[in-house]
């Protein structure tokens, strides 16, 4: 019987194959945490009785949730971060440098086949890499700090071929919502979500690490896209021969498969309050919008701005609409200053500001207020999310999202696209 | 372990947000303070309502979301003893379990509960029993580590005990 992707993974770590539903335990290579679980990891590795960091240079920290602080207490919890980070030797991302799941994939030297924990649900994103990413909680990630290692269930997987290449204004934020939208909330649970097929190599690393982001929304434990030549210029294959390795076997057991024609989909909004609510944006169009956010650790990267600075600078932002652009890092933010996406941004009307994950989370920077709507690149439209039960949040591409500022209610990008 | 409450019924896929909204983890890292936003964007009466030992029923991928593990500390520190629920999202499963709240995975457990009935929870025999209709409804107890686990109050209390590690 051949082997899934992660089985694969799993192999290469424990040295043995491995079946779904075994409960291995696996050394970590990377394990990070932010300033919104990184203090209550600290207090659960106090809890569990560890006194050292097992391995500092396997530990990161970021500042990115809350950053810069916007009030006493997440500037305490921020400063017990920075303490324990300078007792312990751990390298910790600074206000501004990025979003965790952006500045890591930037900085480290990624290694296909890599185990990486971090204290974030969207830590499913580095699985673009062809390697094993997933979320864990503080508790969990006071384990990987106590020990470097982890206990895992070997998940199911479900297949998801993809054929085709999308058409103008179709983003892969819409593949994943549509994925998201047939599989429900929960049809994914505890999988590991594997991408094949000969639409993979049409799509940019960029682009794989949105689809990575959102797995967790279908309930996923990880997502994977093979090894190819994509992949191989972003991440360290000195040791390994690439053409061999993280591919899935012919003959590999799948508990769901999946089979789509990028050219075949269409722009599509997560509706509130669930990721799951997907719907067509021509179902929605003409719906007024007061906000929009175009940013985070879904779409934050240079091709999500590139294609909204394009569809903004034809008219720029509606008068009445907020639009803010927030780029995912540092160096997201330089390569957009250098190749002129931030002056059309500006120039259109947007509102841009250094990375944070702001909007995203409501905790700081475009909080709704009662009644209003947004339009969001991020992942997530639960009620209150953007700090605001009384709000509603609309998931879209950063296309979409662009086009929507433009006319100031929710709108097909392909109208603004050519011609 | 036998644990017995008074329910409050909720429904599907609550998420972390709902459990506790972000904005006050970024506000306090205490927990008393956190339980009193405990389910606020869902009800903002239920966090007053909800007294020591109460046990919560819900229906499917209950905790989807967020990482954060505030959310089941949050819940246990309202005092709430347990959560049976059709089905559970994997990291809330996962950190319920670490910091000792007792998740018990029920097919269609919110069918035969109401606000206000008496459950009754036993982890060792895989029995969830409400007190008010008597009905009786059986779950796979968990290995007897994970037993364990919530028996103790958690991963950390458990390792205090037992003096093991992975
Ligand atoms: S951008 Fe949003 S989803 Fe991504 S890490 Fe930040 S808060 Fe989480």
């Amino acid at each position: 019987m051949g082997e899934t992707i992660v089985q694969k993974l799993f192999r290469t770590r424990l040295g043995r194959a491995v079946k779904p539903g075994e409960i291995v335990v696996a050394d970590i290579d990377l394990a990070y945490a932010h300033d919104g679980t990184g203090p209550l990891a600290i207090d659960a590795f106090r809890e569990l009785g560890s006194n050292t960091v097992h391995d500092p240079s396997k530990i990161r920290f970021v500042i990115d949730h809350a950053s810069p602080s916007p009030n006493e207490g997440a500037s305490n919890l921020q400063l017990k971060l920075r303490a324990f980070a300078r007792e312990n030797s751990i390298r910790i991302y600074e206000v501004g440098e990025g979003i965790c799941h952006q500045v890591i994939p930037e900085n480290e030297s990624l290694k296909p086949g890599m185990f990486i924990v971090g204290a974030d649900s969207h830590t499913v994103t580095l699985g673009a890499f062809s390697l094993f990413a997933t979320g864990v909680g503080s508790t969990d990630f006071a384990e990987v700090m106590t020990s470097g290692k982890l206990w895992f269930k070997v998940p199911e997987a479900m297949k998801v071929t993809l054929n085709g290449c999308f058409q103008p204004g179709v983003m892969s934020k819409d593949l994943i919502l549509r994925i998201i939208g047939d599989v429900g909330a929960d049809g994914a649970t505890y999988m590991s979500i594997e991408f094949q097929g000969e639409g993979v190599k049409t799509l940019s690393m960029a682009s794989r690490m949105t689809v990575c982001n959102m797995v967790v929304e279908m309930g996923a434990k990880n997502g994977v896209f093979p090894l190819d030549e994509v992949t191989v210029k972003h991440v360290d294959t000195s040791s390994l021969n690439y053409k061999s390795v993280f591919k899935p076997d012919e003959d590999a057991e799948y508990a769901m498969s999946l089979s789509y024609r990028l050219d075949e989909l269409e722009p599509v909004v997560a509706a509130p309050h669930n990721v799951d609510n997907v719907k067509p944006v021509k179902e929605l169009e003409g719906l007024e919008v007061n906000q929009v956010f175009i940013g985070s650790c879904t779409n934050g990267r240079e091709e999500d701005f590139e294609i909204a600075a394009k569809i903004l600078s034809r008219k720029g932002v509606k008068k009445g609409v907020r639009c803010i652009a927030i780029p995912a890092s540092r160096r997201v933010f330089l390569n957009l200053l250098r190749n002129g996406i931030i002056d059309k941004l500006v120039s259109a009307g947007c509102t841009v500001t250094h990375s944070t994950c702001g909007p995203c989370l409501g905790v700081h920077f475009g909080i709704l207020g009662s009644g209003e709507v947004a339009v969001s690149t991020s992942n997530r439209n639960f009620k209150g999310r953007m700090g605001n039960p009384e709000s509603s949040i609309y998931l879209a591409s950063p296309a979409t999202a662009a086009a929507s500022a433009v006319e100031g209610v929710i709108t097909d990008p392909r109208k603004l696209i050519g011609g | 372990m036998n644990l017995r409450g008074r329910v409050w019924v909720l429904g599907d896929h609550i998420n972390t947000d709902a459990i506790i909204p972000a904005k006050y983890k970024f506000r306090t890292g205490d927990f008393k303070e956190l339980a009193k936003h405990v389910f606020e964007d869902l009800d903002p009466t239920l966090a007053s309502k909800i007294s020591k030992g109460d046990i919560i029923v819900a229906g499917r991928n209950f905790g989807m979301g967020s990482s954060r593990e505030h959310a089941p500390r949050v819940i246990k520190e309202a005092g709430v003893s347990a959560i049976v629920a059709c089905s559970f999202a994997r990291i809330f499963f996962r950190n319920a379990i670490n910091v000792g709240l007792p998740v018990i995975e029920v097919k269609d457990a919110n069918k035969y509960f109401k606000e206000g009935d008496i459950a009754v929870v036993d982890l060792e025999k895989g029995l969830v029993k409400n007190e008010t209709t008597g009905i009786e409804l059986k779950f796979s107890p968990y290995p007897s580590f994970i037993t364990d686990v919530m028996k103790a109050g958690g991963l950390a209390a458990y390792r205090r005990g037992q003096g093991r590690s992975l």
